[in-house]
């Protein structure tokens, strides 16, 4: 019967495989080892294989899933064409504009609200009560202001991205130890020097976060905003591949926002990287 | 019980080969009829005292004493309730630039390098001498690495060079070695009062530990109710011995008027 530690050590290291036998454990670990960096990628790929298989083998009907390769064959046609790249580019500027208004406001104020008292009296308790109201209520609103042209998805997509990047620009910068700000003071520096070295480094980490969610935010917007009203970008091509019954490219178009979203969250552990090396969490196991 | 500037215990005897501070570099501080409140709380009342340029002065207590506060009060980061403080004769009001203060926790930047830290604050070419001062607490060699990487003891280290690199004339150490094991204070004990020798500020040490007060200062001040209840000159030779019988007889004398007022430390 194993003791109580031993199983404690075993839930630590391998949770889902007490019960297997010891020897599989160790092989299990030997490719953990050896090919750590594929792991993630595992689970993706057993998908993908699983859905070839199933669709291919008739137990999923075609008209409900088509099959990967169709899937495949579509996206290759599209991208001959040039029409797949046209609207990826598309959909990237609108994200990357929204990304870049709602994120520069939201950073300004988060800046101004985490510094001076008086602004995040002003301001903070009426940006909370706007926070609360989910962004993608507003779309009939924002279509009657706006129409259905390129303002209209800039707004929706900035105003998802604010509320992240605003949140966590404040908080990082409200809670930076204030045991450093003092000893800055105490070491001479002044105001400007303050911001720059310990204020703004401090609070990156906070920020770094609230832009990762902020990405997240930035398609979810941008997808809604494309299926319902658009004349180009990946959600207008999907909205439009239905209507044709082309289920290969409503999958394809779904399939690309997944990996855009992988690539935004790879630059973004890229940035942490670059911009937190001094932290101890991005130390040890990543070589640069 | 002595009354502060009544003691002359300054500057004491030195053996030969090592050199007597530089006086002259230290400030002198005069404290009168200092008090500070928190709200209703007083936590100094009616504090007088003289500190000698190039004195080393420890103040030791119970916690909730008004110790740190004292300090604060002398850096200028704290406004006094009533009285005043004065350095070489000005009154202190806002940040003193001549003082630096060592903080409990080390309080480096963890987003800087080591060199970067000790530098702070510097203008121009500030890289030699951060590395020289570093040089100093010995640890010339880490200036490149990420303070997440020292240990408590080295950090404390590179928070004395970033003391020192701005050659402060008023050294303020509120616990700073509190946090260290045994050892490494002795060894950051016996470091700060090697560069104390040599670069002669003043120095006023707040601590909990009555036996590094010992070793270290040429006066003890007790604070205990929001006044200085006993000065206790240490006239002794540097270094000092521990485990001195004469050493040791003071401790125990602090450590006794400690323990006199009825009430359990801490």
């Amino acid at each position: 019967m194993p003791s109580p530690t031993l199983e404690a050590g075993d839930s630590l290291f391998a949770p889902r495989t007490s019960t297997t036998p010891v020897r599989r454990r160790r092989v299990a670990a030997r490719l953990r080892a050896r090919a750590g960096a594929l792991i993630p990628w595992l689970l993706p790929i057993l998908l993908l294989a699983a859905w070839q298989l199933l669709t291919q083998s008739g137990l999923v009907s075609t008209r409900i899933l088509p099959t990967l390769s169709a899937v495949a064959k579509a996206g290759f046609k599209l991208a001959l064409s040039g029409e797949l790249f046209e609207h990826m580019g598309i959909s990237f500027a609108r994200a990357l504009a929204g990304l870049v208004v709602g994120g520069v406001i939201g950073f300004a104020l988060g800046l101004a609200n985490g510094l001076s008292q008086a602004s995040a009296r002003l301001l903070d308790s009426s940006l909370q009560m706007i926070r609360n109201v989910p962004h993608l209520a507003l779309i009939p609103l924002v279509i009657l202001w706006f129409g259905i042209d390129e303002s209209a998805k800039l707004f929706l997509v900035a105003l998802g991205v604010f509320f992240p990047i605003y949140q966590n620009t404040y908080h990082g910068v409200r809670t930076v130890d204030p045991g450093l700000i003092e000893m800055g003071r105490v070491y001479g520096l002044g105001r400007r020097e303050l911001f720059w070295q310990v204020i703004l480094p401090g609070a990156l980490p906070s920020i770094l976060v609230g832009l990762r969610y902020a990405l997240g935010f930035m398609w979810l917007t941008l997808i809604v905003a494309e299926t319902i009203s658009a004349s180009s970008g990946i959600g207008y091509l999907t909205m439009n591949a239905r209507e044709f019954l082309q289920t290969d490219v409503v999958v394809l178009g779904i399939l690309i926002y997944a990996l855009l979203g992988k690539l935004a969250d790879m630059a973004t552990a890229v940035l942490e990287r670059r911009c937190l090396a001094w932290h101890p969490a991005f130390q040890a196991p990543v070589a640069a | 019980m002595s009354r502060p500037g009544t003691v002359v215990s300054f500057p004491g005897h030195y053996p030969e080969m090592v050199p007597a501070p530089r006086s002259g570099e230290g400030v002198e501080i005069r404290i009168q009829g200092l008090g500070k409140s928190f709200g209703d709380k007083q936590v100094l009342s009616d504090l007088d005292l003289r500190i000698r340029p190039g004195e080393f002065v420890a103040v030791v207590g119970h916690s909730g004493c008004g110790k740190s506060t004292l300090l604060r009060l002398i850096a200028g980061l704290e406004r006094p309730s009533a009285g005043g403080i004065a350095i070489d004769g000005a009154p202190v009001a806002g940040q003193v630039a001549a003082a630096r203060i060592m903080f409990q926790d080390a309080r480096l930047l963890p987003w800087r390098r080591v060199a970067q830290n000790v530098g702070i604050g510097k203008r121009g070419d500030w890289r030699a001498a951060a590395v020289a001062a570093l040089g100093q607490v010995g640890l010339a060699e880490r200036a490149d690495e990420w303070p997440a990487v020292l240990s408590g003891g080295q950090r404390q280290r590179v928070a004395l060079a970033r003391a020192l690199i701005s050659h402060p004339r008023l050294l303020l150490l509120d616990e700073p070695l509190g946090s260290l094991d045994a050892l490494t204070r002795l060894e950051m004990q016996q470091l700060l009062e090697e560069v104390w020798r040599e670069q002669g500020f003043t120095a006023v040490l707040v601590t909990h530990d009555v036996g590094e007060a010992v070793a270290l200062a040429d006066r003890i001040i007790l604070l205990d109710g929001g006044r200085a209840s006993l000065v206790q000159a240490v006239d002794h030779p540097r270094p000092r011995r521990r485990g001195d019988a004469a050493l040791a007889e003071i401790e125990g004398r602090i450590l006794a008027r400690l323990m006199q007022r009825g009430q359990p430390l801490l």
